[in-house]
């Protein structure tokens, strides 16, 4: 299994490589000048050759590519236009905010999902199966952002209950220690900064969710259905097992292996579904950070950015593979 | 084992209309009817709305709601436009990106899987490598990238929506088109001296157009999400034309003023797809069940 996985490893070097040339190439086929983006319109012609020269603008385009992946091989992807800064460091400052999101929203989803999909699936054609299978098809045809809009008028607007924006009620929050907002607050005792923390993620994390949600709600459902006519589930009925014993350990267990893979899968989806959400509210991750570069044309922001989600979502996917064999000891590679 | 799954797929077919109407339930039918209305919405667009979708009407600006009778039944925005007649129009655009793109990542996922599958070796290896490295990207982001360096405009949303979306098409279609490439009718007509291309389009065409069709109406639920998103962005169809997307966009620093900006592109956004996922749901049903273990659409 170590060298299935390490063979898969070295497997995703050329697809990166080959995903880098695509985001380059793309990149500095778009229309608009970034140093005149930068500099205004104001600018002479020798401050706009002097700006292409502290860039690498000047160069040729293999030469800016080669010296993009050195850098990138480095851990780094040159100096942000807009922030004059190292890319890596700017995604890095960001990056906790879209982690903590994705995850909270993916704790949302799966709290959600998994009862009512086990408790649908176990009882088909039920007024709770008829529930939650409503409850998963709204699920998934859910646009994430107008219900990102709608909970704001609702929950913030009329009934005044939650933040509309932002992580934090500025001065609540204690010192950073890990960059996730909850954990820090939970580290350091700060049960106010906690609360805090909560009631500014519970929004775009339900926005982002809602998705995940739908999709894992559908796939318990159906995992359940068909576990539910395997032979042992038959014969620990003949046992006399109490079907709620059933059900949750028999049925559950054997049913969470595609639940699973779709996780993994939407794990992706979430990161790329923060671009959307984190503009919607104001939420200062990578997500909205992208969105900002790409308005500035701050190239190596961009293609720092779109390679960190990209590589993201490659590893999760091998790991994902990996987690197979150990759920499942009858997958063996 | 072969003539089995022939016959089987022989009983299939036969008895696909005997299937069809009793499961003609509920599901297939608020689908198509939700589909079907907001299709004839599209279609009758310009007779159907009451004002020219960009008219400012600088003396009804922020006008909210005022019930069906009056001059403006679903308010207007900031600007005095008449958000019923933007909601109409953006119908339009919505759905011919959608069939626009469904049509386009069909006919190059279906190609591609059919060409990958049946020839395999070397071309199966090319093809399958470009799926990989696209499908690396993670959904949307690639649209984005593609959408914010190419400029807004039709075309080149179309482009960034089908990037991705013929990929399904592609997995699938091949998958099928392995197993079909050493069945006997495939084998005989080799021996009969039919051409590759005769081959693909007599013989391995037909058999995946159901499992397409399937796959297309959930690619179009996902492309009329992907669209508005991209236009609520403000890198999706440039701003003069009305669409759910850049509606929603507008409306966001009036949330907390005027409820209806937001609330009606968006519920035309959710039901349209709400009405394509039941009639996927329902297809996917009747026409081919297995799909579901792949995870398709869901």
């Amino acid at each position: 299994m170590a060298s299935y996985l390490l063979q898969r490893l070295a497997g995703t070097v050329p697809v990166l490589l080959l995903i880098s040339l695509l985001v380059f190439l793309l990149i500095h086929a778009a229309p608009g000048d970034p140093t005149l983006l930068l500099l205004g319109e104001e600018t002479n012609a020798a401050e706009v050759a002097k700006a292409k020269e502290r860039w690498g603008l000047d160069r040729p385009l293999y030469v800016q590519y080669l010296k993009f992946i050195a850098s990138a091989v480095a851990g780094e992807f040159g100096k942000s236009f807009k922030y004059a800064e190292p890319v890596a460091n700017v995604i890095k400052s960001r990056l906790p905010a879209t982690i903590e999101l994705a995850m909270f929203s993916m704790v949302i989803a799966i709290v959600l999902a998994i009862p009512l999909g086990v408790w649908a699936g176990s009882k088909p054609n039920s007024w709770l199966d008829n529930v939650g299978t409503t409850f998963g098809l709204f699920g998934i045809s859910m646009p994430s952002f107008w219900l990102g809009i709608m909970l704001i008028l609702l929950l913030a607007g009329i009934l005044n209950l939650l933040p509309t924006s932002g992580r934090s009620t500025y001065g609540i929050a204690g010192a950073e220690i890990t960059g996730f907002y909850l954990l820090d607050s939970l580290i350091q005792r700060n049960w106010k900064a906690v609360w805090d923390a909560i009631t500014h993620i519970f929004m775009p994390a339900l926005a982002l969710g809602v998705n995940m949600l739908g999709i894992l709600m559908r796939v318990t459902r159906s995992a359940v259905l068909e576990v539910m006519n395997e032979e042992y589930v038959v014969t620990a009925r003949a046992k006399g097992l109490a079907e709620k014993n059933i059900v949750w350990h028999h049925v559950t267990s054997n049913a969470l292996i595609p639940v699973i893979t779709v996780v993994g899968l939407e794990l992706g989806t979430l990161l790329s579904g923060s671009i959307i959400v984190e503009t919607v509210f104001a939420w200062p991750g990578s997500g909205s950070l992208l969105i900002t570069a790409l308005n500035a044309r701050d190239y190596p922001l961009v293609t720092g950015i779109v390679m960190t989600y990209t590589a993201a979502f490659v590893i999760i996917n091998l790991i994902i593979d990996g987690l197979y064999a150990v759920i499942d000891p009858r997958i063996r590679y | 084992m072969q003539s089995l799954t022939l016959e089987s797929a022989t009983e299939k077919n036969s008895s696909l209309a005997a299937r069809w109407l009793p499961r003609l339930h509920a599901k297939a039918f608020t689908g198509g009817l939700i589909v079907f209305a907001f299709i004839a919405i599209g279609i009758l667009g310009p007779t159907l709305a009451p004002e020219d979708p960009n008219k400012q009407e600088l003396t009804a600006m922020t006008k909210s709601p005022q019930g069906i009778g009056s001059p403006h039944v679903l308010g207007t925005d900031n600007l005095g436009r008449d958000v019923l007649s933007r909601v109409i129009y953006g119908a339009r655009v919505s759905l011919l990106v959608a069939f626009a793109v469904v049509f386009v990542s069909g006919f190059v996922g279906i190609s591609l899987g059919a060409i990958s599958g049946y020839l395999g070796g070397k071309t199966d290896f090319m093809i399958q490598k470009l799926v990989e490295v696209v499908w690396a990207f993670p959904p949307l982001l690639l649209g984005i990238t593609i959408m914010a360096f190419l400029g807004q405009g039709l075309f080149n949303l179309i482009l960034a929506l089908v990037v991705q979306r013929w990929i399904p098409y592609c997995r699938v279609v091949r998958a099928q088109a392995l197993t079909l490439r050493t069945r006997e009718f495939v084998v005989a007509s080799q021996c009969l001296g039919a051409g590759n291309v005769q081959i693909i389009l007599r013989h391995i065409l037909p058999n995946v157009i159901q499992t397409s069709l399937v796959i297309g109406t959930f690619a179009m639920a996902s492309a009329i999400i992907a669209e508005a998103s991209l236009s609520f962005l403000g890198v999706g169809v440039p701003p003069e034309i009305p669409t759910w997307g850049t509606m929603l966009a507008d409306a966001r620093i009036y949330i907390s003023t005027a409820w209806w900006l937001p609330l009606f592109p968006g519920l035309c956004i959710f039901v349209t797809v709400l009405g394509i996922n039941l009639l996927g749901d329902a297809l996917r049903d009747i026409l081919d069940p297995r799909l579901k273990r792949t995870g398709a659409g869901t």
